[in-house]
């Protein structure tokens, strides 16, 4: 007889801020927080995705561990005496935002801004921003060369936005560098490889070969870099320009889950409507099927249904 | 496979399995979600094997790609079989547990010899019996399948091959072992569910011979149902050929230019007393139409259920309302209906649905509540207390003996395409789908993709050189059936003799031109996948084509 | 794996570099001429299982055309199955490769913090007085100069690095350079010159337990090698097996000489022990820490020593397969170490059958090409199988999930150096050598303001000042500023500190590092100020990006000093000052592995033990 295969599950118990908290193993000790309804600050931890661990806004203390420990990733084991509200965590965390908010433009990044204020972030007194790199300069730099300035203006990302093809836009001012969308259209996901991380140390950017234009490049335009990017850097070019006519509004939006038109797969989508439009596509990340995760036509072959004549 | 029609396995099993056949599948392409399943499995460390005359992006994951000549399938499975034999991996306890027929099988298979299937598939016999090897011994298998194996004239004999291999090596009714047709279009299995075929009612029960089920229907129906087979799409063209079938009503299908040998399939419909086209577009079937129905999007305009290729039953939401006068599909079936003197009650989907659960014992479990919290069921789904099920034919492997039927070997042979290569016609076409577009183009026609490139020729490198044409330039192709013009790509993924068009963009190239309308007696589909064709420069000077093509892409 | 790649066509040039790694193409699908492959193809996890051979072909590309094509790593990524995307994002986190087209010849002028003690200030200013700026390709030549961070070579400073690329690529080293040597080298016609400076070694090493070959062996030479009592050691580790082995080795007590000072004795037991095959033996000498230069002293003058101690450890932790990762700008230490494995292999000390006693073992070298977090141990295996060298996170550690998420042994240099010797004598013996908790002796790599610069062996214990004497003390008689100690990452000591006993103990104590055994000497004349903001450019070329509290606390740490250099700081000095160690505080907690723990420590102590800011410090 054959039987669906069943894994035992054990658990282990933790400390967090003094409170006895029971997850099961493998469970990271940000799932424990959550579990006891701490929720830590995240940036660069994706559900789906393979913790990358990179923004460090997500730090612990844990009793026995000379450094901070990203709660996101490290798994919770037995005994372990786990802080999250202590002074070097709240300092870390304040200086992580500081760092993110004095180099990138984190304005369409959800969350930040409350965060910035619950641990005293001040991202403008490392001075006023430099002026943004032209067009191309960060794509070329060279490992190991950097230009130092006079320490009167803080470096930043700042860049034009790259707007190469008809479905996404590519904002890297807004960049953090957390990896997602590299996870995403990698291994964790879409395994097509078309953007991975190029350069070094600040001059670290997302790219593709090259920095070749996005149609000339892997991309298939599943979108799914888009689906987890954090901080609005990665967008669909509909929602881009409806932001920049200002007629974006979330408030006026409806979302509705329903299920892919096209192969059998039977893909979850979210339509995002405003004004009997659908304005932008994404899929569950907690659906068992996509796991967030659609195919070009899933997420952009929608605007036959709306190419309609003119009624009236 | 063995009663009901629907794929074994889960995808979640996919990703836990040990070694992947995709046969006739280019599931990177046609169904990206499911791949990442596949990606999943070979990132833990799956074995994938990829059976495809071209070599596509599926195929460049593949461990082995067998690149076998078009339609040689049944030589490729049975040679294995024989391979599997005779190294003594067939599973002795299995086949007689479970399974009847294996003697014939067995002395069916051996005169595919590897030396006979290399010749037959072009396939390197060592490639052959490696692959064979690897399937009869790995822990966990799975055999996943698309139009590759379906779209032939002998489709149903393909799927026979591939699900002797499976009850060869018990690689069915386990969990991370099945055999798993990935549904082309969504909702082809839903339609299957509700009896949307010529032999079944709703649940997969048989109009012929199932008759407490009939007499269920009859019941909450207030008719009588007729204990016969309808036709299938080819056999009411065959009707209408005859004249026999001189009305039709179609909902949702563009078979003007979906089917194959389009100038002839043309011509019957013109020839109908009386066409109702139901759709959500003017199709080139509509413009035919005496009456068409302005149709509301299933998916977004509208409230049901579709079945996706796991038997996933699985809602749809309505998001947007609907243009001018498009009404939804069930409120135009009850609306024809009041007019044809029978009033129904009619409440809504659900209603429906719930009549459905009262008459199809493997949907009974599903509530629209249930489906909804559940994201979606997978049939059968008995009570609502049962989840659904993950796998099927467990049952295969009850001790001592199957329960239930015994799943039956069918001895097949191999058969050549019907439309032979010849010297007229020495290039074997095989059509296919690309990654952003859909079918025909009507839905994925709608948005601008930036990988969209258009109907071309396919051809390789070798082909292209012998017939001294260029990349983008517009050459006239040929079968027994008529000729377009396309543009030649050169793709080296193809080898010499193979050439690759989609059906995709029929307003540029109306591939179904070449194609023929040779189908598989039992199923019904057509030989989309092998025609044979030739392919002639245009009398054009050089100079003139290049203008032409230039005036091509200004006017985009 | 579905690669998309462009049609460009790689040279003939770029084909050959990259089949000189991989061999010809076996078939059309990986790059060959088209045949009757038209019916199958394998690939799958074989062709993806190539990937370590990544950083090889690279290497190779830039070094037969001077620069790498997209043409060419397209062929490359073919040839490998490597999306291009992925294999742009490793090249491009190399120093030294170039993406764009580059001049074939390259003088890399080292304008570290040692070199900065002796003339490459100034050698810089004439370069670009008699040559151009860095970077720039004079009208006439096929050649350019670029700045560098530490060669390696601090005890002959100023150091150059001069690459050739062309059909038969080449590298070579000069030491104590002049603005006539970099003209030369961009002529096309310097060749190596460097020294061996083990002042101790001079007249034998007697007495020296790690160095007593130096300079008395013919590194060219196995039985030169062996004459010198070499291969006793893996004899006495046969005889006793594996478990006597790592019994010795723990007895000894040994702790890692890389930085984090792990017994090494635990570490073998560890992956000896572990269940999953295969095991794995990495060296790390990819000794990148400004001030550093022993591992290639040792690799350049003693080589087989170091064969002889990875087999030792590879027969006691059951690893058949070796790695020595060298840095790349040692080009001297590569071919002897390259040839001294091939010597090896055909004498049948590496192989199916080393010995003849039934044990398998090999080693393979992999060369860094410009990237010092790839010290960084799990940065290593990253690089090693052709990844970027960002470090992962740990846990996992190495010892369970290393090198291809194997269990792995990663031991630096002088570790493993150290393991002949404990054969030797035994691990108990061993272990009376040095204090009570930092056993044995230590390498310390003397320069700077220092007499005889150079590297020198002595037990743990010995003071900051013995040290010092040994190397004649400062030079010139001049009076002692400050000791940088450990290197970049370490940090700085001033004359107080002198009776500072140097060992892992006693420098934890008193807070500071021994760290890669740097002992970096100022005088009186040297400003600290510009050291520092050295260090600081240094951390910020050299942080990988990975994580946000060293991606951009090295900018805002260089930026802040940057304005205290300028006396033009945001608000008051000590507003600085706190800021810089806000900074560090976030930088030591948060970031991801050793280099952003670190990159403030120096930076650190200058501000807080030497009071480089203050009106009387400095």
């Amino acid at each position: 007889m054959s039987v669906v295969p069943v894994t035992i599950s054990h658990t282990v118990e933790l400390e967090i801020d003094g409170e006895n908290v029971r997850v099961r193993e493998g469970a990271t000790i940000l799932d424990a927080c959550r579990a006891q309804g701490r929720d830590q600050p995240t940036l660069c931890y994706g559900d789906t995705l393979t913790p990358i661990n990179a923004c460090r806004v997500c730090v612990v203390e844990v009793e026995g561990s000379r450094v901070l420990v990203p709660s996101c990733a490290r798994k919770a084991e037995d005994g372990m005496v786990v802080r999250t509200d202590t002074e070097r965590v709240r300092h870390s965390r304040k200086m992580v935002l500081e760092f993110l908010g004095s180099s990138v433009d984190l304005t369409t990044a959800p969350n930040v801004d409350g965060w910035m204020e619950e641990y005293e972030a001040k991202p403008e007194r490392y001075g006023p921003p430099a002026p943004p790199a032209p067009e191309g300069a960060r794509d070329r730099a060279q490992a190991g060369h950097h230009h130092a300035g006079d320490g009167q203006t803080a470096a930043t990302v700042a860049q034009p936005v790259k707007v190469d093809n008809e479905s996404y836009i590519r904002d890297y001012a807004k960049c953090i560098l957390c990896y997602k969308c590299v996870e995403g259209c990698g291994t964790d996901w879409q395994n097509t490889f078309a953007i991975a991380v190029a350069g070094r140390g600040f001059d670290a950017r997302i790219s593709t070969e090259y920095a070749a234009p996005l149609p000339d490049s892997a991309c298939v335009y599943c979108g799914n870099c888009i689906a987890v990017c954090p901080t609005g850097a990665l967008m669909f070019k509909s929602e881009h320009d409806m932001r920049e006519d200002g007629t974006w509004d979330e408030s006026e939006q409806t979302v509705t889950e329903t299920i892919c038109s096209y192969c059998g797969v039977g893909c979850s989508l979210e339509l995002h409507v405003q004004d009997n439009s659908i304005v932008k596509v994404t899929s569950p990340l907690d659906h068992g099927i996509t796991r967030g995760n659609l195919c070009v036509k899933g997420r952009f072959g929608y605007q036959y249904v709306q190419n309609r004549p003119d009624e009236e | 496979m063995f009663g009901a029609g629907g794929g074994t396995s889960s995808y979640r099993e996919v990703e836990e399995t040990d070694l992947i056949f995709l046969w006739g599948s280019n599931a990177r392409e046609t169904h990206p979600i499911f791949f990442h399943r596949v990606l999943k499995a070979v990132n833990n460390g799956a074995r994938l094997f990829v059976v495809d005359p071209r070599r596509t992006g599926s195929a460049q994951w593949a461990d082995t790609w067998l690149g076998l000549d078009v339609g040689s399938d049944v030589a490729l499975s049975n040679a294995m079989a024989r391979v599997i034999i005779h190294a003594g991996l067939h599973n002795r306890e299995f086949i007689d547990r479970a399974t009847t027929g294996f003697e014939e099988y067995a002395a069916s298979v051996e005169p595919y010899t590897l030396e006979r299937a290399a010749h037959d598939t072009g396939i390197p016999a060592d490639a052959i019996r490696e692959s064979a090897l690897a399937y009869a011994r790995a822990d966990r298998a799975m055999i996943c399948w698309t139009l590759g194996i379906t779209e032939h004239h002998n489709a149903v004999d393909n799927v026979f091959a591939l699900i002797n291999l499976a009850l060869l090596t018990g690689h069915v009714g386990r969990y991370g072992s099945g055999l798993n047709p990935l549904r082309g279009q969504n909702n082809v299995q839903g339609g299957g569910d509700m009896g949307a075929i010529p032999n079944k009612l709703p649940g997969f029960q048989d109009v012929e011979s199932n008759h407490e089920a009939r007499a269920r229907f009859e019941a909450a129906w207030n008719t009588t149902i007729q204990p016969k087979y309808g036709w299938h799409l080819t056999q009411m063209f065959e009707a209408m050929e005859r004249g026999e079938l001189r009305s039709l009503y179609v909902v949702g299908e563009n078979p003007a230019q979906s089917e194959a040998d389009a100038a002839h399939t043309l011509h019957l419909l013109e020839g109908l007393d009386h066409l109702v086209v139901q759709d959500i577009f003017l199709t080139r079937t509509a413009e035919l139409a005496d009456v068409v129905l302005p149709a509301s999007v299933s998916w977004c305009e509208a409230e049901g259920t579709v079945t996706n290729s796991e038997r996933r039953v699985q809602c749809v939401r309505k998001a947007l309302d609907p243009p001018g006068q498009a009404r939804d599909d069930i409120e135009i079936v009850v609306e024809i209906a009041r007019r044809m003197g029978y009033e129904w009650s009619y409440d809504g989907p659900e209603d429906v649905w719930t009549e459905l659960r009262s008459l199809s014992p493997m949907h009974r479990g599903m509530t629209y509540p249930r489906l909804a919290e559940l994201g979606g069921i997978q049939w059968p789904c008995w009570d609502e207390q049962h989840e659904g099920e993950l796998f099927l034919h467990a049952r295969l492997w009850d001790e001592p003996k199957a329960s239930g039927e015994p799943a039956p070997f069918n001895v097949v042979v191999n058969v050549e395409p019907v439309d032979e290569l010849s010297d007229e016609f020495p290039i074997r076409l095989t059509t296919g789908r690309r990654l952003d577009s859909y079918n025909t183009g009507v839905q994925s026609g709608g948005y601008s993709s930036p990988l969209r490139r258009g109907e071309s020729l396919d051809l390789s490198p070798e082909d292209a050189a012998s017939l001294a044409v260029a990349e983008g330039e517009r050459v006239r192709v040929s079968s027994r059936r008529g000729s377009v013009e396309a543009p030649v790509r050169i793709d080296s993924s193809l080898r010499p003799g193979l050439a690759f068009m989609t059906l995709h963009f029929p307003d540029e190239v109306e591939t179904n031109i070449l194609t023929i309308d040779a189908t598989d007696p039992k199923s019904g589909t057509a030989e989309f996948k092998a025609s044979a064709i030739r392919v002639d420069k245009l009398d054009v000077p050089a100079a003139e084509q290049q203008t032409a093509a230039g005036a091509n892409v200004a006017a985009r | 794996m579905d690669l998309r790649l462009t049609n460009q066509e790689p040279t003939e040039a770029e084909r050959a570099a990259v089949d000189s790694v991989l061999g010809p193409p076996d078939s059309a699908w990986v790059g060959g001429e088209r045949g009757d492959d038209g019916h199958a193809a394998h690939g799958g996890h074989a062709a993806r299982a190539q990937r370590h051979l990544l950083l090889p072909v690279l290497h190779a590309l830039q070094g037969r055309a001077g620069w790498i094509s997209q043409a060419g790593l397209g062929y490359a990524c073919r040839r490998l199955t490597v999306p291009p995307a992925e294999a742009y994002g490793v090249a491009s986190f190399y120093a030294l490769f170039a993406l764009e087209p580059r001049a074939p010849v390259v003088a890399h002028v080292c304008t570290d913090i040692a070199c900065m003690c002796s003339g490459s200030v100034e050698l810089v200013a004439e370069l670009e007085r008699t040559i151009g700026p860095s970077g720039e390709r004079p009208s006439n030549g096929s050649a350019i100069w670029l700045e560098s961070p530490c060669l390696g070579l601090c005890e002959q400073a100023p150091a150059v690095l001069v690459t050739r690329a062309g059909e038969t690529p080449g590298e070579h080293s000069i030491s104590k350079a002049t603005a006539v040597d970099v003209s030369a080298a961009l002529a096309g016609t310097s060749e190596q010159r460097t020294e061996t400076l083990a002042p101790q070694t001079e007249g034998g090493g007697d007495g020296l337990r790690l160095l007593h070959r130096v300079g008395t062996i013919d590194p060219g030479s196995l039985d030169s090698y062996r004459g010198a009592g070499g291969y006793e050691a893996l004899r006495t580790a046969f005889d006793i097996g594996p478990a006597g082995v790592i019994r010795e080795v723990t007895d000894s007590k040994l702790l890692g000489r890389g930085g984090a000072a792990f017994p090494t004795g635990r570490k073998w037991d560890a992956v000896g022990r572990n269940p999953s095959m295969p095991h794995y033996i990495v060296c790390n000498a990819d000794e990148s820490e400004p001030g550093t230069f022993k591992d290639r002293v040792v690799i350049e003058s003693d080589p087989f020593a170091l064969i002889e101690a990875l087999t030792i450890a590879g027969f006691a932790t059951a690893a058949e397969h070796g790695y020595v990762y060298l840095r790349g700008e040692y080009p001297l230490a590569w071919s002897r170490l390259e040839h001294a494995i091939e010597q090896c292999r055909s004498r049948g000390l590496l192989g199916d059958d080393v010995m003849g006693r039934g044990f398998r073992f090999d080693i393979e070298l992999r060369k860094g090409a410009g990237a010092y977090i790839c010290g960084e141990e799990t940065a290593l295996f990253n690089s090693i199988e052709g990844y970027r060298g960002e470090p992962r996170s740990k846990p996992p550690f190495p010892v369970d999930k290393g090198l291809f998420g194997k269990p792995t042994v990663v031991n630096n240099v002088e570790s493993l150096l150290n393991v002949l010797g404990i054969l030797h004598d035994g691990g108990a013996e061993f272990a009376r050598i040095g204090t009570e908790q930092s056993t044995g002796t230590r390498l310390f790599c003397l320069a700077g303001c220092v007499q005889r610069p150079g590297l020198y062996e002595a037990p743990f214990g010995v003071t900051l000042r013995e040290v010092l004497d040994m190397a004649g003390g400062v030079r010139d008689g001049n009076d002692l500023k400050a000791v940088l100690l450990g290197g970049a990452a370490g940090g700085f000591v001033g004359p107080d500190m002198l009776d500072l006993e140097l060992s892992f103990e006693a420098t934890r104590a008193a807070g500071t590092t021994l760290g890669s055994g740097v002992v970096l000497v100022f005088d009186q004349t040297v400003d600290l100020v510009p050291i520092l903001l050295r260090i600081a450019a240094f951390f910020r070329d050299e942080s990988c990006g990975q994580c946000v509290p060293c991606r951009v606390g090295t900018v805002r740490q260089q930026e802040a000093l940057l304005r205290l250099a300028a006396d033009r700081p945001r608000g008051s000095v000590a507003d600085e000052t706190a800021l810089l160690a806000e900074i560090a505080q976030a930088m030591r907690d948060a970031s991801i592995c050793g280099l952003g723990q670190t990159a403030a420590n120096a930076i650190d102590s200058a501000i807080n033990s030497l009071r480089v800011f203050e009106p009387q410090g400095a």
